[in-house]
C-alpha cells in the first residue's frame, strides 16, 4: 500500500511509534493522525455504505478541518476519533474498521 | 468591570478582532474555539513544533497573520479562552460547549459568532474516490503539515483560492496536473471593475495565474466536468473534463476541488437568526443589519455570516461586537465605526466582483448524472435523490431529505446541501428559493452519547 500524502517540508521532526491494524509504522511529532495514516498508506477506513450499489469503497478523508466527518478512524479500546484533528502520538494503537457496537464502545 | 456575560464563538481574524473590542470595553468574554491554536482557517497554525515563518507559510498576508497571532496571544490573560471546544448547540440563550467528554450550557447576554467558511462543492462524478479533497483542505494539508494531498494533484473548481492552493503547491515543490477552473475567462474580464475595488487582490490574483503558467501548469477555464476517475479500493487515478468542445483527460492521484467557500451558519442558525434567499450567490444566507446584528442577542461577524474574505472578517468582527457592546448600553466610537462599515463596503463590492467572475456552477450541477453520488457520506446517488421528487413528491429540501437521506449523513449537508437543492429546484422546474433549505440541528457536529454535564 503506498502513501497518499507526499511531505514536502517540514520533515526534520522526531520520530513516533504506532500501530495500523496491528502494523507497526513511524510518522513524525506534530504529524495529525491523518497524516500519520496517509504517509504509511492510501486509505482511512471504509465506506459502511459500500454494501450500496454504486460501492463506493475506501475513503481517505475530505475537508480536514474537523467539518465532513469522513476520516474516522478507531483505537484499540473502540473509541472513535477524527484523524484530521488528532495529533499522532507514540503508542497510538489505531483500527481503519469501526469495532462492534458493544454497550462499552457504543459512546 | 460589568457583569455583562459575551461569548465569542471562533478564534479566527473576526473572532480575535472581536474579543479585542470586547477586552477595550472592559469586559471578559469566553472566547470558545474548536482549534487547538487560534487562527482560524486562512491564518491557521502548524503545531508548535513546525518551522516555517510566518512569510512561508501566509505569503502577503504574513503581516495580517502575525499581527492576529500576536494580539489574540496578548489577550488572553484578558478572556476566558477555551480552544478545542466544540459548540453543539445554542438554545434558550445558553450556549452548549462540549470539551474532552464533557459539556456545559453556558447563558450569555451576547453572543457573538464568527464561524467561519467551509468549501462551497459541487459533485463531480467519482468524486467519493480516496484522494478527493476540498480545496481548502488541500491547503491545509500544505499549511499546517507540510504536506500535498497526493503525488500528482489536479485542482478543479473556481475562484481565487483555486489559483492560490494551485500556486502554493507549486511553490512548495508539489507536482500539479492542472488547474481546471469551470468559470469561462471572460467573465472575470466582466467583473474587473468590481475587482477593482480592491487592487491589490485583483493583482495578487493575476501573479498567481502568470507563476502557474511560468510553472508549465495547464490552466484551463470554461472546463465542463465529467467524471473524476478512480477505482473504489486504490482511488483517483485521474479528471476527464470537456473544454471548447474537445474531452481531455489529466491522470493524477489527488483532486483538490472547491467553488469558493460558504458561511458555516450553523450555530447562528440554532441561534434563531433569519435566513434569506441571495440571488447573485444561490444560497440562503443568514439575515444580519449593516453592524451584524441577528436579533435575539446575536451577533454575526467575519465569513460566518457573509463570505467576504479574512481582511474583511477582521472589519465585521469588531464591528459585530461594537454593536453588542452598544446593545448592551456600554459607548463605542463613532468614527471608528464609521471607517468600519465603509471598510466593509468596499470589501462587500470586490466579493460581488468575485461571484461575477467565479461563479457557483449551478447548471452543471443540475445535470449531474443520475450514478454520480451526491451525498458522499451515505453514498446516496442523484438518481435517488430526484426520485424523492418525482416519485416521492417531496416539494423541498428538508423533505426531500427524509425520504433520500441527502443532507442527512455526518456532515450534515455542508457538502451535499447546496448542490441537492440546485437538483431539486431543477426536477421541479422550480426556482432555487423555493425549494427551501436544509435546516440546522443540534448537534451541529456529531458529538458522544457519553458527553457528561459538568455544570449541574
Amino acid at each position: 500500500m503506498s502513501a497518499r500524502f507526499r511531505r514536502l517540508v517540514e520533515t526534520d521532526r522526531p520520530q513516533v511509534s504506532l500501530t495500523i491494524d496491528g502494523v507497526g509504522v513511524t510518522a513524525l511529532a506534530g504529524d495529525t493522525l491523518m497524516v500519520a495514516m496517509l504517509t504509511n498508506g492510501d486509505a482511512l477506513r471504509s465506506s459502511e455504505f459500500s454494501d450500496l450499489e454504486p460501492t463506493d469503497g475506501r475513503r481517505a478523508g475530505f475537508c480536514l478541518m474537523g467539518a465532513c466527518q469522513d476520516c474516522w478512524v478507531w483505537t484499540a479500546q473502540g473509541e472513535r476519533l477524527r484523524a484530521c484533528s488528532t495529533p499522532v502520538q507514540g503508542g497510538m494503537e489505531i483500527s481503519t474498521h469501526q469495532p462492534e457496537a458493544t454497550w462499552a464502545t457504543i459512546a | 468591570m460589568g457583569n455583562h456575560r459575551v461569548i465569542i464563538v471562533g478564534a479566527g481574524p473576526a473572532g480575535v478582532r472581536a474579543a479585542s473590542a470586547v477586552v477595550r470595553a472592559g469586559l471578559r468574554p469566553i472566547v470558545i474555539d474548536e482549534a487547538a491554536r487560534a487562527g482560524g482557517q486562512i491564518y491557521r497554525r502548524p503545531p508548535e513544533n513546525f518551522q516555517r515563518d510566518h512569510e512561508a507559510l501566509y505569503g502577503t498576508e504574513a503581516a495580517r497573520a502575525r499581527a492576529i497571532h500576536e494580539d489574540f496571544a496578548a489577550l488572553v490573560p484578558h478572556i476566558d479562552y477555551r480552544p478545542e471546544t466544540l459548540v453543539w448547540n445554542v438554545a434558550e440563550g445558553h450556549v452548549w460547549a462540549a470539551h474532552e467528554g464533557e459539556t456545559q450550557a453556558i447563558p450569555y447576554d451576547a453572543l457573538i459568532v464568527c464561524s467561519g467558511a467551509s468549501d462551497r462543492v459541487a459533485p463531480i462524478k467519482g468524486w467519493q474516490a480516496a484522494g478527493c479533497y476540498s480545496l481548502g483542505g488541500a491547503q491545509i494539508a500544505l499549511k499546517a503539515q507540510g504536506c500535498a494531498i497526493g503525488h500528482r494533484v489536479i485542482f478543479l473548481g473556481s475562484g481565487p483560492l483555486l489559483y492560490l492552493a494551485a500556486a502554493q503547491y507549486v511553490k512548495a515543490g508539489a507536482e500539479v496536473a492542472a488547474v481546471l477552473d469551470t468559470s469561462p475567462f471572460w467573465l472575470r474580464v466582466k467583473a474587473a471593475p468590481k475587482l477593482a475595488a480592491m487592487p491589490e487582490l485583483l493583482w495578487q490574483g493575476v501573479k498567481l495565474l502568470r507563476d502557474l503558467k511560468r510553472a508549465g501548469v495547464p490552466v484551463l477555464t470554461g472546463v465542463t466536468p465529467v467524471e473524476i476517475e478512480g477505482d473504489t479500493q486504490s482511488g483517483v487515478s485521474g479528471v476527464t473534463v470537456r473544454h471548447k468542445g474537445a474531452v481531455k483527460h489529466f491522470a493524477g492521484d489527488a483532486v483538490a476541488m472547491g467553488w469558493h467557500v460558504k458561511p458555516e451558519a450553523q450555530i447562528a442558525d440554532l441561534a434563531r437568526a433569519t435566513f434569506a434567499f441571495d440571488e447573485a450567490t444561490r444560497q440562503w444566507l443568514p439575515q444580519t443589519d449593516a453592524d451584524g446584528r441577528a436579533g435575539n442577542a446575536l451577533y454575526l461577524g467575519g465569513d460566518g455570516a457573509r463570505v467576504l474574505g479574512a481582511r474583511s472578517a477582521e472589519v465585521t468582527g469588531e464591528l459585530a461586537a461594537m454593536a453588542a457592546l452598544a446593545d448592551l448600553g456600554l459607548s463605542v466610537d463613532a468614527d471608528r465605526r464609521r471607517w468600519l462599515l465603509a471598510e466593509k463596503a468596499n470589501y462587500a463590492n470586490f466579493a460581488k466582483g468575485l461571484a461575477q467572475a467565479f461563479p457557483w456552477p449551478h447548471e452543471l450541477v443540475a445535470a449531474i448524472p443520475d450514478e454520480a453520488i451526491v451525498c458522499r457520506c451515505e453514498a446516496v446517488t442523484a438518481a435517488t435523490l430526484r426520485a424523492s421528487v418525482n416519485t416521492a413528491h417531496a416539494q423541498e429540501a428538508n423533505r426531500a431529505k427524509a425520504f433520500s437521506r441527502v443532507g442527512m449523513g455526518r456532515c450534515q449537508g455542508r457538502y451535499c446541501g447546496h448542490a441537492s437543492t440546485e437538483i431539486i429546484a431543477a426536477a421541479r422546474s422550480v426556482s432555487l428559493e423555493k425549494t427551501g433549505r436544509l435546516r440546522g440541528q443540534a448537534p451541529v457536529k456529531p458529538i458522544p452519547v457519553s458527553l457528561k454535564r459538568n455544570d449541574l
